[in-house]
This record gives C-alpha cells, structure tokens and sequence, in this order.
C-alpha cells in the first residue's frame, strides 16, 4: 500500500474534477475510437484536423461571448463539416489550396478572439484551456451535453457502418447499389465535428485529432474487423486518458512544484506509446496456405517487407 | 455510314420472344464536359449469355458499364433491364458489379468474408445480426469462387486475382440476374486470369448467370463469350463474336483500316 501512494497520490478518486474528468475522458475516448476507426479506413485524417482548426476558432469565440467552449467547438465544427462539403465535393482541383486557405482564415480568427477575451476577462489560462484542453475544469453542467453528443456520434456510425464500409471498398460498388455515397459522407463528416469538438474539451483543439487518430491506427495494426479495431481503439483510448489523469494528478508534486503538468501531454504520450508498442509485438504471421496462384517466392518477400520497417522503431 | 455493324445491330433484335431481354441498350449516346464519348450503341444481352465488352483503352468500356449501372445519365438513348426502364438509383437486385479497382490499404480492418457479407446487405442501414445462415451464405459464396482459403485475412493483403475473387462473391452473393465486370482480367498473371474466367463460367452455366465483362484484349475470353460487344471510336458493334470480329467491321467501327488475324485460335486486332 505504502508504494501505491507514489503512483496514486491520496484523494484522487475523492475529488470532484478527477471524476468528471474519468466520465468524460472515457465518453470521449471511446467516442473517438469508434469515429476514428472510420476516419482512417475512409482516409479522412485531413478532415479531422482541418474541423479541428476550425473548432479552435469556435472555442475562442464561445470563450469571448462566455458560454462552454464545448458549443463553440461543435457549432464551428458542424459549419466547418458544411463548408468543407461545399469545397470538397464539386471541384476536385484547388480543393486543397481551397481548405488551406479557409484554415488559415479560421485560425487567424482564433487568435483574435482570444486575444481579446484575454484583454477583458484577465483569464490568462483560457487561450491555455482552448488550445491545449484540461479536463480538470470541465464544468459539470456540461456533462450530460457531452455524453449526450458521444452517444450520438457513436450512435451514427453504427446507424451508417454498413454503407460507410462498402463507401469505402468501393465508391462506385456504394453507388451502384443506391447508397446516397455524399449524403453519407455529410453525415459522416458531422458525426467526425462532434467527436473532434468533444476530443477537444479533453486534450484542446490543436491535440483533438490525436485522440482521434492515434488509438484507431493502432487499432488498424492488430485488429482485422471494424468491430474489433473500434474495440482496440476505445481501449486503447481509455487506457491513455486514465493513465493520463492519473499522472497528471500526480505532476502537481512534479518540479516546478504545485501547477501540475497538462493532462493532454501525458494522454498524447500514451498514444504515441501505445501505437509504438504494436512495432514491438512479433511480426504478423505470414499466411501459411498453399496458394496456386501465386509462387512462393514473391510471398516471402512480401512477410520480409512487413517485418523490416517493423523493427526498426521499436 | 456505319452499313456493316447496322446489319449486325438488326441482328440482335428479338421481337418474336415472350421473355424481355435482360438488358437492352437503345441508342445510347454519352457526352461528358462536351465531348461525345459514345453515340448509338445498342445492344442486348439475354438470360445466361456471356459476352465479352470488347475495345482498345479509352474507348469508352467503363462508361457504357456506368451508364448500365446508373452511375452515368446518357444524353441520348434508354437502358431497359428485363424490359423497362431501369430504376434511376440502385438496381434492386438485378444486376451485380465487380469495379475494376478497389480503393483499400492493407490495413484496412475488413476480411474477405466481411467484404462478401456486405454483398448480402451493404447498402443497408443499421447493424447487421449475426446468423448461422448468413455465415452458411458466405461461405458458400466464398467457395463457389474458390477464395475460402482466405476468408479470414484482410482483402487489402490479397493479390490482384484473389481480390477479384472476393468481390466477385460479393457481387453474386444477392443472386442477381446480370454480372458486370469491368477490366478484371488487366493486371492479372496468366493463371490469375484464367482462374476468373473459368470462375465465371461456372457461375454463368450453374446459377444462370448473364456476364458482362469488359476486357482490352479478348483473347482470354474467347473460349466462353458467345457474344460480343466491340467498342471503338465511340461507337459500338454487338452480335456473335465471328460476326463482330472481322475486318470489314472493325474498318468500319474504327473508321480506318483495321485487320482482323486468326493465328492458332488468337485473334489480332492490328489498328493502324
């Protein structure tokens, strides 16, 4: 017991903030893993940080008008989804010179706005909270809007994962079959605002996507269905937030003593770990049937391709 | 004026039959940002015929299939499945597709039995129940097409041929009438290829199948396809394949001299 006290600093599971932080971190986090296991298969990480930029000038503006940050993130994320719609979909050339420079905009915005909430309120630590999150002034009136926003994100995915998964076996395949391939994707692209907005309050809108991204491509490396990479994803993602809670409850003893380090550095550590660990684990078993088709020798190059980079970074 | 492959067109007609043709092109015409692509291709195919969609790369084969998918409004023209107009989304269940490429990374989390599961459902709302039936009916969808050696690794690390297997499960798994393919023979080794085509003759002959496959050299095919549609210069010749496949027609089609060379059961096409 005597040793636990250096992991678990005493009261940490009595005060008030920690818990919101675990409820909400965990909502977040599996969340996220459920919408980001879909962001990668569908190759929308772009997406994701372009709604988190976008987000950012939201949270900044809620800041000023002085309303939750959360708002902020999913009114400007849902008009950033819109608007990338917009972009997107009917020209395909200059789309990213297009997104760039609407980005910009919006982060320019951003650093408007907080400047001038900074100006009026003296809250130095907003910009702070904004960009970088902290789950240990979540306001409790929010909770149930962010559980409410998570169950819904998570709630379209499984409503649209058929016909997102065809969508992205094959567009055309989706199409041919009658799917409504772009009414989808808008959908889609909602869902990604609030997970991002909600990833946001957590570890702040510049980290949001990597919540988002982080456990889902770990999850990519060692799962075979879409079932089981949203499990790893949401687990893997838990598992950094705690973690990173629980450090970060630790840190206020950490040099420089008594301000306690950012929750969302420890929880982005653990993703990164988490995703470098899957390079440790033994490469992948080589697919041992017999195949006529193809001669053995190309095969084994394939598995020594696999496991060469897989060493490396471990 | 197009006299040779007018005759052939004639051909085709049917009008003696009860049983509508299971798909009838009228005159279709296409134009994409102004430029005509195709003009007055017309053709049929009837229930279990399999026939070859022949022509040089940039013909146009693609968007013919897309115009019979519904993917491509044409300007000119109507597509009837089974008689009447197609539906302007989806095709029920009539007509299964086999797209020429996949757009998935090696990592994506999908097995070659969940690819062929989304044939079942795919386009559908809300979680599937897993079933025993519905694992009976991949498998056995799996197995007609010779991939239940892999059923269980992810489609993104198959091979060309394998991929093509899968999807080809997928696409006639939902038992539809009519079987488009397009390209699935390019990139293939020759085994590979030969693999399909037999694959799909089987499908054709047990389960009554009509195959529309798309290919730029028809040689692999010619052991099977009955008929044939040639496409070339954006215009369409259609009839049995000894009677699309000459000189006087593809001249005609191509709209300059074009050879025809039988050598030990191959034929060459010299353009130029």
């Amino acid at each position: 017991m005597g040793f636990l006290h250096y992991i678990v600093e005493p009261g940490l599971l009595s005060s008030a903030p920690v818990r919101t932080a675990v409820l909400v971190g965990t909502v977040v986090a599996v969340t996220s893993g459920v919408v980001g296991v879909l962001t990668v298969i569908r190759g929308q990480s772009f997406a994701g940080h372009s709604l988190a930029d976008v987000a950012t000038t939201g949270g900044a503006g809620a800041f000023l008008v002085g309303v939750s940050q959360f708002w902020g993130f999913l009114i400007a994320g849902i008009a950033g989804a819109a608007l990338m719609e917009l972009i997107g979909v009917q020209r395909r050339r200059g789309r990213d010179v297009a997104t760039g420079v609407v980005l910009g905009a919006a982060l320019g915005v951003a650093a408007l706005f907080l400047y001038l909430g900074t100006q009026t309120s003296s809250t130095t630590g907003a910009s702070f909270t904004i960009l970088f999150g902290s789950m240990f002034v979540i306001s409790p009136d929010t909770v149930p809007a962010l559980i409410a926003s998570g169950v819904l994100a998570v709630a379209v995915v499984a409503v649209l994962s058929r016909v997102l998964l065809l969508t992205a076996l094959s567009p055309d395949l989706a199409a041919a079959r009658g799917v409504r391939v772009r009414t989808v994707g808008v959908a889609y692209l909602v869902a990604l605002a609030v997970a991002v907005s909600l990833s946001a309050v957590v570890i702040g809108a510049v980290l949001s996507t990597a919540l988002l991204i982080g456990p889902a491509a770990t999850a990519l490396r060692v799962a075979k269905t879409p079932v089981r990479a949203m499990t790893v994803a949401a687990l893997v993602g838990t598992a950094a937030t705690w973690l990173g809670i629980l450090l970060a409850y630790d840190s206020f003893y950490w040099p420089p003593a008594g301000r306690g380090w950012p929750v969302s550095f420890f929880v982005v550590a653990f993703v990164v770990l988490g995703y470098l660990l899957t390079y440790a684990r033994p490469a992948r078993r080589g697919r041992a049937r017999p195949d006529p088709a193809a001669p053995a020798a190309p095969a084994t190059e394939n598995t020594g391709n696999e496991e060469a980079p897989a060493c490396s970074p471990a | 004026m197009p006299v040779p492959s007018k005759t052939v067109l004639t051909g085709l007609a049917n009008p003696g039959l009860a049983e509508p043709d299971l798909l009838r092109l009228e005159d279709i015409g296409v134009r994409l940002g102004g430029r005509e692509i195709l003009r007055d291709v017309s053709f049929t195919v009837r229930a279990g015929e399999f026939t070859g969609l022949i022509g040089p790369n940039g013909a146009g084969k693609t968007t013919l299939l897309k115009v019979i998918l519904g993917l491509q409004a044409p300007s000119a023209g109507r597509v009837l499945l089974n008689g009447s107009p197609r539906p302007r989304r989806g095709n029920g269940r009539l007509i299964g597709y086999v797209p020429q490429k996949l757009s998935i990374d090696p990592d994506m989390p999908l097995r070659a039995r969940d690819a062929v599961a989304l044939g079942i459902d795919g386009n559908r709302l809300g979680l599937p129940l897993p079933s025993a039936a519905r694992r009976d009916l991949v498998d056995e969808a799996l197995r007609a097409v010779g991939a239940d050696g892999y059923a269980d690794e992810r489609v993104g690390e198959l091979s060309g041929g394998e991929q093509q297997r899968v999807m080809i499960a997928h696409a006639v798994i939902s038992r539809p009438r009519l079987l488009l393919l397009d390209e699935p023979l390019a990139n293939l080794d020759l085994r590979s290829e030969q693999g399909i085509v037999a694959v799909l003759a089987r499908l054709a002959r047990e389960q009554q199948i009509a195959v529309l496959i798309s290919a730029h050299d028809m040689n692999p095919l010619m052991r099977e396809t009955s008929t044939v549609v040639y496409v070339a210069a954006g215009r369409a010749a259609a009839g049995r394949t000894d009677e699309v496949i000459r000189t006087e027609v593809l001249t005609d089609l191509y709209g300059s001299r074009v050879d025809v060379l039988h050598v030990n059961g191959r034929v060459l096409v010299m353009a130029g």
